[in-house]
This record gives C-alpha cells, sequence and structure tokens, in this order.
C-alpha cells in the first residue's frame, strides 16, 4: 500500500501550462494556472453568476433573489450595519465580497474527489488579510489625518501607564494582518488533515480486516471512522461559513476602530 | 539525537501553547452564553466585543502554530 500522504492535497499542481510573462522590473514571471488559482476563478464566477441571477429586482421576488437579498440582509444587518453603524454603508461591497468569497472558497474545498482548498494556502489568506489591512490603514489616515495615532493612546490614564498600554496596543495592530491570515489558513489546513487521517483509517482497517479471523473486528472500526468522517464533514460545512464570517467580523471591528475614531464608538 | 526528530519534538512540544487558547475561548464563549442567557436583550450589543476577545484569545494559539511551523520546516 502507497504511503498514506495528509499533506499531498494541498500540493499546488500546474493545470494550464502558460509561457512566462515579462513584467516590466520583476522579469519573466510564471502566470501558469494552477489548481488554486483555478478554484479561484471558479469561485468567482460562482459568485457573480449567481449574484447576477438573483439581482433581478422583482417585487415579488423569486428563490435566487430571495436567497441574494438574505445574504445581504446578513452583512448589512449584522456585520456592516450593526458594527461599523451608519458609516459603514461604503464599506458593505468590501466586506459582502470577502465573505463570500471565503466562504465559496471553503465549501469548493469540501468537494469529494476534486476539491482544492484555496484558502489552505498561505499566499491567498495573506493576500486577502494585507489587502484588508491596508485598507483600514488608507481608510484611517484619510479619515483622521495624523489623528490616525490617536487609536493606539488610550484616554483617562496617567501618562505611564499610557505609554506602556500604547505599546501594547501598537503591537497588536501589528500582529492583525498575521493572525488574520493565520487563523483561516490554520482552521482550513487543520480540519483537512484531521479528515483525512480519519478517511485513511477507513482504508488501513478495511484491509487489515481482510486478513479473516479476529483481525475482521477491524471492519468495525472502519465503520466507525467512517462514520466519523460523516460528522468532521458536517462540522467543516459549520467552520466554513464560520470562519468566512469571522473574517469579515473582525474585517469590520478593524474598520470600525479608525472610521469612528472620533466618536468613541 | 537526530536533528530532525528534535525538530519533530520541539514542534508537537511548541503546539502545547494552543492549551492556552483553546481554555481561554471556552472561558470567552460560556461566559458569553452565560450572560446573554440572562440578559438576551443585551446580548446582540456585545456581539462584536466576543469576536475581538476571540481573535485576541486565538492569536496566542496561532503564535505557537506559527512558531511550530518555523521550528518544523526551517
Amino acid at each position: 500500500m502507497a504511503a498514506i500522504e495528509p499533506m499531498e492535497q494541498f500540493l499546488v499542481k500546474k493545470v494550464l501550462d502558460l509561457p512566462p510573462v515579462p513584467l516590466p522590473g520583476l522579469g519573466p514571471v510564471d502566470l501558469s494556472i494552477n489548481n488554486s488559482v483555478l478554484f479561484m476563478l471558479i469561485a468567482a464566477v460562482v459568485i457573480v453568476g449567481f449574484l447576477a441571477m438573483a439581482a433581478r429586482r422583482e417585487l415579488v421576488p423569486g428563490r435566487l433573489q430571495a436567497m441574494g437579498e438574505m445574504i445581504y440582509g446578513l452583512v448589512d444587518g449584522t456585520l456592516t450595519g450593526a458594527i461599523i453603524g451608519d458609516r459603514g454603508r461604503p464599506f458593505l461591497p468590501f466586506v459582502m465580497t470577502l465573505f463570500l468569497f471565503i466562504a465559496i472558497l471553503n465549501f469548493l474545498g469540501l468537494t469529494p474527489l476534486v476539491g482544492f482548498t484555496a484558502t489552505s494556502q498561505l499566499a491567498v489568506t495573506v493576500t486577502l488579510a494585507v489587502m484588508t489591512f491596508s485598507i483600514v490603514l488608507i481608510v484611517g489616515f484619510a479619515r483622521n489625518g495624523l489623528g490616525f495615532f490617536k487609536l493606539f493612546w488610550p484616554s483617562n490614564m496617567n501618562i505611564g501607564m499610557a505609554l506602556f498600554l500604547s505599546v501594547i496596543e501598537f503591537i497588536s495592530f501589528i500582529i492583525r494582518p498575521l493572525t488574520l491570515a493565520m487563523r483561516l489558513f490554520g482552521n482550513m489546513l487543520g480540519g483537512h488533515i484531521v479528515m483525512f487521517v480519519f478517511a485513511s483509517f477507513i482504508v488501513a482497517m478495511g484491509t487489515f480486516a481482510l486478513n479473516g479471523g479476529l483481525a475482521s473486528l477491524g471492519f468495525v472500526g472502519s465503520a466507525l471512522s467512517f462514520a466519523m468522517v460523516m460528522a468532521l464533514l458536517l462540522l467543516e460545512m459549520v467552520v466554513a461559513l464560520l470562519q468566512a464570517f469571522v473574517f469579515s467580523i473582525l474585517t469590520c471591528i478593524y474598520l470600525s476602530e479608525v472610521v469612528n475614531l472620533d466618536h468613541g464608538h | 539525537m537526530d536533528i530532525n526528530a528534535a525538530k519533530d519534538i520541539g514542534a508537537g512540544l511548541a503546539m502545547s501553547g494552543m492549551i492556552g487558547a483553546g481554555a481561554g475561548l471556552g472561558i470567552l464563549f460560556g461566559n458569553y452564553l452565560q450572560a446573554a442567557i440572562r440578559n438576551p436583550a443585551a446580548a446582540a450589543g456585545e456581539r462584536s466585543n466576543l469576536f475581538l476577545g476571540m481573535a485576541l484569545a486565538e492569536s496566542m494559539g496561532l503564535f505557537a502554530f506559527v512558531m511550530g511551523l518555523l521550528i518544523k520546516f526551517t
């Protein structure tokens, strides 16, 4: 039997080989389509297609339109509206894009046999996190100017304590893109490895049980592992949606801090 | 000792930082649920604080995870 390799499912493979494209300042860059890019493209097509069909603007919504309105209501009601407040409207497209993109990528990763989780690639999650962080920085400086640094300065405190706390606040601000990226990456990687390990138990115990005699008790273990994989798959579906939600809720919290800086929100 | 074996042991030990993150998340969500049952009207308003606390508590576990990866793969 071939060695069981739980990390093999995260390998990035080329799907479509393209010649290297010379870019100014970077030299030739390999822009081949690999499976990570392919699944991100599929996610983009799914989202755009769904929203194009959902946004019919009929007075009595059909099934798809009702679903689209529910997702919009979720993002508007519990994310941007509830956390950022009235000033959160301009950020709704960004937050909704993040939420849908991550959720669809996570769900595509759970497809049996062909699934590849693009969010289990650190390159993808770091890109999303750095994009979020730079938007927070740009919005913060554009809205508050140098008053942005008030974010790190706790009010109503004596100067020594405030100095100490502002250092801690600054560090916890700087590590945000790292934790944002690692949370999504770690959850996806860990969940898929655990599922793979239990799935490999099914095969290993089943082949062991074929020896006959007392070893056929292995079928029980095999069946238990199968039940465990089903339960884990359900858990992973919850996690897929929850991590997309957590990513967008944290984006909203970080945006709210800089948008409502003068409000004491 | 073989350096790769030592690395594996070190990476495994670094993962014990997850204990704290797990306990922290349990305390956080447990207390939130307790407070939400006692005063359901105030529960929705504190949800953003809940997730902020979750981000902070989980980031400690993620540091352990990063250290584990660094030890294993560098």
